[in-house]
């Protein structure tokens, strides 16, 4: 059988300012294949899909559709392409039900949204959606609204779709179904587009390849002549180790209790309910969920920022063997106690840094209550910074450059920097890796092991199970706001996380809390 | 009390204009706080044209075409508030400046242009009151349906008001309507909750706020003409109109961005704006108290629906940011 072409790329460019997203970039697609394109994050995947769904339009170079020029200067344009992206981002009213959401934008003739639902329910029968049409967006699930985006395109009958990292927030289970109709439109003759970085993924989905690297296109290969680390090489530009360093904890004791923690939203709905756990210095205590479970509250109750309706969250100082109670207390109050307890929140710039300061600055935000003088104190929290800034490998033009200016690595390596710094006894983090490239990742990845070889407690909220399942002595299952399992990390599967992960979701309706 | 009554909704004829305009413009996502100034400019521009027009007849209304005299005050007045309208989008939609600034700006500036013209027209008319007083043209538009006065309390509570006063209402129906069970009311619901996501799902976005801008400029400048000739009986005077402007844009907010509602808060806010009047035996203080009536009923509103928290009931999810679609 010969291939047909779908879409084809010939020397694509793209800048924005002096950044240049895409340099000559020449791909194709065929109908019938479902193609990855692999890449860090900043090589340009998206900035490339983007080109083709009509968002962008190209500096430089041509883009061909079944073998004929097109100009593609709108999404509308890419319609009439038959050209369907789903974002990354969902691109949906909130206040909009499902069907309002999927006629958007569509002229047909007359507005008739009781025909097109009909329409909609084909659709999902043919391929075997699960989704009500007149559920609105903002009572759904992750994996709701991603179908509702995939149904979307279906039905302005695209042939071409591109999903960008369709799986970042899906559940093993979610994945492995969104897999299944992938495989099934890819039979119906659609050609699909997936963008990924994760490879395990792009090994066990696509037909093909596509590696692009700082923007440029690297090659391709067949996925079944192709291994991980040949990918990695590609993606990469170098030999680089994949497997994350796991030590034995050496001599565990006791760091953090809690017992029977609860707490309520404003409108009494129980974000945590009976949480109970045991921290050990020395260990790296994973917590696995699915986004919006309970993970933020929990790390937030411990650090003293979200108000707790019952339990104990008690500290044992591990020179002294005194317990220090941390219910109700504020960060400020738990730091006068001497608790060392570090923080780094899943919103880098929202609750760790300031972006418009400089990175001295930032460092002055643990800092601030020291010094006597009426004036600030800048020269510590400058060396610091320079530290970090070395230590870390920060690339930045200066420790005077506003951190809302770094790349989102950079802006971690600053955050986690800064949180290590203060030589913690307990370090939370949550999320330390997302949107980090693979390098980056790993730079973090060894930070942790470093302060785990410290004796420190760590908790690490993530959701790449790979991750978890690699990294972490313990792994914790949140479901909506229980736990759901604490199991050894050492000996964990990915599909029994996502069993206990979506463990109780059925009993709670609505957790959609985002 | 019926009389009570008809000048709660003559009051509230303006605002509701004002607020009708305003929820069309805040459906595409832009917080238009140049209102009062656009409906300042609405009626200047309306009471020019009027002004002229009445002149060219010889100020003789035995020479005044009853449809002219009436067109032509109506076609000003949406010609100079659309320009404003477009000055707003223009600064907000293409230059994305910042909606507030330039909203506060136009305000200003629309208040000024008002009493700048409305002095010039004083000024030649050289009259002893600081006004222009066209009250040949408001006799036209204050035309009272046939039956009005012969049939008693129902007629003065239904049939008396002036023809804008039904347009007031029947443009917001309208508008309500277009809004939930039209495509161009979805698409323009879309630009206000997401631009991103209407302009992914290929849909014009600078088109729709421009024209939704524009379209609700006119509407809120036809509140600023039915005030002067119809409320006022065809005298402009400065500064008159007063804080009508913003109570228009507090009724956007009462009336839960829904037309329809806005119907009923016009009437309302109309009832309460005037209550200090009515109201017997209170002192000059006492009166001013009562002119925030309005705002604290707003500020109740807004209470209520916070702490009901339904999605439906929250402003446009996008209202007050720009949009532009290459940003990273």
């Amino acid at each position: 059988m010969t291939k047909q072409a779908a879409i084809e790329l010939q020397n694509i460019t793209k800048t924005f300012g002096k950044v240049v997203a895409n340099k000559d970039v020449s791909l194709t697609a065929y109908r019938g294949e479902i193609l990855s394109i692999l890449g860090e994050n900043g090589s340009g995947k998206t900035t490339l899909m983007n080109m083709i769904s009509g968002i962008y339009f190209p500096d430089e170079g041509q883009i061909f559709v079944d073998g004929k020029e097109a100009v593609i200067a709108s999404p509308k344009d890419a319609f009439s392409y038959k050209i369907g992206m789903i974002h990354q981002h969902f691109k949906l009213v909130d206040v909009f039900t499902a069907a309002e959401n999927i006629v958007l934008g569509i002229d047909d003739g007359k507005y008739n949204l009781k025909k097109s639902t009909e329409k909609i329910r084909e659709i999902c029968d043919k391929f075997g959606f699960e989704l009500d049409p007149e559920k609105k967006i903002y009572t759904m699930s992750v994996s709701e609204k991603q179908t509702v985006e995939i149904v979307k395109v279906l039905y302005r009958g695209a042939d071409i779709l591109v999903l960008d990292e369709p799986t970042a927030v899906l559940t093993p289970q979610e994945i492995q179904k969104l897999f299944d109709v992938l495989r099934r439109m890819r039979e119906a003759g659609k050609a699909i587009i997936i963008i990924t970085h994760k490879l395990n993924e792009v090994m066990a989905l696509s037909d093909r390849v596509a590696v692009l690297r700082k923007g440029e296109y690297i090659g391709s290969v067949n996925t079944a002549e192709t291994s991980e680390q040949e990918l990695t090489e590609m993606m990469v530009g170098k030999k680089i180790s994949l497997n994350i360093e796991r030590t034995e904890p050496k001599d565990p004791v006791d760091r953090l209790m809690v017992k029977g923690l609860e707490c309520t939203d404003r409108t009494g709905i129980k974000l945590l309910s009976n949480v109970s756990f045991t921290l050990r210095g020395g260990e790296i205590l994973g917590v696995a969920g699915i986004a919006g479970s309970g993970q933020r509250e929990l790390l937030e109750s411990i650090a003293g920022l979200q108000k707790v309706s019952s339990g104990e969250i008690t500290y044992i100082n591990p020179k002294t063997g005194k317990t220090e109670n941390l219910r109700d207390k504020t960060p400020r109050q738990i730091r006068d106690l001497g608790v060392r307890l570090s923080f780094v929140p899943e919103d880098r710039l929202g609750m760790g840094l300031v972006a418009n300061m400089d990175i001295t600055d930032n460092m002055m935000l643990r800092s601030y209550r020291k010094g006597k003088s009426f004036f600030l104190e800048r020269k510590a929290p400058k060396t610091l910074a320079e530290k970090i800034v070395e230590d870390l490998e920060v690339v930045t033009p200066s420790v005077s450059t506003p951190v809302r200016q770094l790349s989102g690595g950079n802006i971690q390596k600053v955050l986690v920097g800064r949180e290590i710094a203060a030589s913690p006894k307990v370090l939370m983090v949550a999320y330390p890796v997302r949107g980090l490239d693979i390098n980056s990742s790993y730079t973090i990845y060894n930070l942790l092991n470093e302060q785990k070889a410290k004796g420190v407690a760590i908790i690490f909220v993530g959701e790449d199970l790979d991750v978890l399942t690699e990294l972490c002595d313990r792994i914790m299952v949140i479901g909506s706001g229980k736990i759901t399992g604490i199991v050894d990390g050492r000996t964990a599967t990915k599909e029994e996380l996502g069993i206990l992960m979506t463990k109780t979701m059925d009993e709670s309706e609505g957790s959609g809390n985002e | 009390m019926i009389a009570y009554i008809v000048r709660a909704i003559l009051i509230g004829v303006p605002m509701l204009f004002g607020a009708t305009g305003e929820i069309i413009t805040e459906k595409s996502g832009h917080l238009n706080l140049g209102i009062p100034g656009i409906m300042y400019v609405g009626a200047i521009s309306g009471v020019t044209g009027s002004f002229l027009y009445e002149n060219a007849c010889g100020n003789d209304i035995a020479n005044m075409n009853p449809f002219l005299s009436v067109c032509i005050p109506l076609v000003c007045c949406i010609l100079g508030s659309m320009l404003m309208g477009l000055i707003y989008s223009f600064f907000t939609v293409t230059l994305r400046a910042n909606q507030n600034v330039t909203g506060l700006a136009i305000t200003t500036f629309g208040i000024g242009l008002g009493n700048f013209f409305g002095a010039s027209l004083i000024k030649l008319v050289d009259s002893d009151m600081p006004s222009v007083a066209l009250t040949k043209t408001s006799r036209f538009f204050c035309t009272k349906l046939p039956f009005a006065d012969d049939l008693g309390w129902f007629g003065e509570l239904f049939l008396s008001f002036d023809f804008l006063t039904y347009t007031a209402i029947i443009i917001a129906i309208i508008a309500s309507i277009v809004l939930t069970k039209t495509r161009v009311g979805l698409n323009l619901r879309a630009v206000g909750e997401s631009p991103a996501t209407a302009d992914a799902a290929g849909i014009n976005v600078t088109k729709y706020k421009y024209v939704a801008t524009c379209i609700g400029s006119a509407i809120a400048g036809l509140g600023g003409i039915q005030y002067v000739m119809a409320y006022a009986n065809g005298s402009w005077s400065n500064d008159a109109f007063g804080d009508r402007g913003w109570m228009a844009i507090a009724l956007v907010i009462f009336a839960l961005w829904k037309p329809y509602m806005a119907i009923i808060g016009a009437f309302v806010f109309g009832a309460l704006f005037n209550a200090n009047t009515y109201a017997v035996g209170l002192g000059v203080e006492t009166q001013e108290l009562f002119k925030m009536l309005p705002y604290v009923v707003t500020i109740i509103v807004l209470v209520f629906t916070s702490m009901r928290k339904k999605r439906e009931h929250q402003p446009p999810a996008h209202l007050g940011l720009p949009y532009f679609r290459e940003e990273r």
